[in-house]
């Protein structure tokens, strides 16, 4: 049995979870990684992308746009801008948010604004399987 | 001697006065707790921001870092954002951010700098109109929103960055109430631009993190989301502190009223028999005379 590990996932608006998990998977901005218990501490910033987290009772999956990641010694946390829990993401949603991002990009014209709305669309894929 | 109509009206009217306020205290009550619930649901992400925003802020030199932590290195344009709720009716709630903020305005304008005031619900606008009316550079109208999201704090966050970015001011302070309990709230002033987090506490132990990318990038990230994030903390506590503060007003209108009624009803009743015991002089009198 693999260590366990403290993992919060909080937004703005609510704690998503609170859980013990043995691995979490982050879609960090310098790509993606695994966290497990002792792993170095990390802070790194999100892409929009899916969150993995396995726990003792099953896989968790989580849709997150953006935030950042600490992996410390006590736990991990995920403070994401905006999360929603896999079965919340309906194809609306998604819409919804890939217009948004598709509006930004347009506005704004900068690279950074083109890979979030690319990024989107690609965890929107991988999400929806 | 008062008419026994008038007074009767007058009861009446009371009457329904204090039905309206305590239906207004139940009201308060119910959304005090949904907004307190808000607020809560808030606080572990702002905790937990403020104290890695803390940490990052510790490491960075203070003439290299982004503007947003450090300042522009001038302290000329003062920009207050006030933040007041949308309806009145909760006591001294409005007024007690209004004032605060008038305070630090005239203080600002007697050190010679340059106030503008950006203003965040109608209440604190019409408070501050007449005296700063051509001080306001906006207002930001959150009457239509029904649930406070993330989102109107960013929003309102993105105008502030895009105005310090234009240059139009160099510190940005917010004033709003926080939320202490039922029948305490305080007005609060906060810096957010350069941002502070000296009052945050620093972590219990100084970890040595690895930066994906770099803590610069990093920084430079999530600034404009701090600005966010104490935006939309100060926005749950103002909700929960406005509920909280209508619900001991309305409490104490209730309570008012019921002693007028009171009092009212016992004015009542002496004339009532004033009038009585004045025609029962007349009707003895007159036997007397016969």
């Amino acid at each position: 049995m693999a260590d366990m590990m403290q993992f919060d996932l909080v937004s703005p608006e609510r704690r998503l979870t609170s859980v013990q998990a043995t691995e979490v998977q982050i879609p960090g901005a310098e790509g993606d990684f695994t966290a497990m218990a002792q792993h170095a501490p990390v802070i790194t910033t999100l892409r929009p992308g899916v969150l993995k987290v396995v726990t003792a009772s099953g896989t968790d999956e989580y849709l997150v746009t953006g935030g950042f990641a600490e992996v410390g010694a006590t736990g991990t946390s995920v403070l994401a801008e905006r999360a929603f829990v896999k079965a919340d993401v309906t194809a609306e949603l998604m819409e919804d948010l890939i217009k948004e991002a598709n509006l930004q990009r347009d506005a704004a014209n900068t690279d950074v604004a083109a890979k979030y709305a690319d990024d989107l669309v690609a965890a929107s894929a991988q999400i929806q399987g | 001697m008062p008419n026994l109509k008038v007074l009767k009206n007058r009861i009446a009217s009371v009457k329904s006065t204090r039905k309206i306020t305590k239906a207004m205290q139940m009201v308060a009550a119910a959304k005090l707790r949904r907004a307190q619930e808000a607020a809560e649901a808030g606080r572990p992400y702002a905790e937990r921001f403020n104290a890695v925003m803390a940490q990052l802020a510790g490491g960075v030199s203070s003439d290299s870092g982004p503007k947003l932590l450090v300042g522009n290195g001038s302290n000329q344009t003062h920009l207050l954002v006030v933040m007041t709720a949308e309806r009145g009716l909760c006591g001294g709630f409005n007024g007690n951010i209004a004032k605060l903020a008038r305070v630090a305005a005239h203080k600002l304008m007697a050190e010679g700098k340059t106030v503008k005031i950006l203003t965040v619900g109608k209440k604190g606008r019409e408070a501050l109109k007449r005296e700063f009316g051509d001080l306001s550079i906006g207002h930001v109208d959150l009457s239509e929103v029904k649930k406070l999201g993330y989102d109107n704090a960013s929003g309102i966050a993105q105008d502030l960055l895009t105005r310090f970015e234009d240059g139009e001011f160099d510190v940005a302070k917010i004033f709003y109430s926080t939320f202490q309990s039922v029948i305490s709230q305080t007005p609060t002033e906060q810096q957010i631009i350069p941002a502070d987090f000296s009052n945050v506490e620093a972590s219990e132990e100084a970890t040595l993190y690895d930066y994906e990318p770099s803590e610069e990038a990093i920084l430079a990230d999530l600034l404009p989301r701090a600005v966010a994030t104490q935006i939309f903390s100060a926005l749950l506590e103002n909700g929960a502190s406005e509920q909280g503060a209508r619900m001991s007003a309305m409490d104490n209108a209730t309570r008012n009223a019921g002693e007028m009624i009171d009092k009212l009803t016992v004015e009542y009743n002496r004339s009532r028999q004033a009038v009585i015991t004045n025609e029962l002089i007349e009707i003895i009198s007159g036997a007397e005379a016969l």
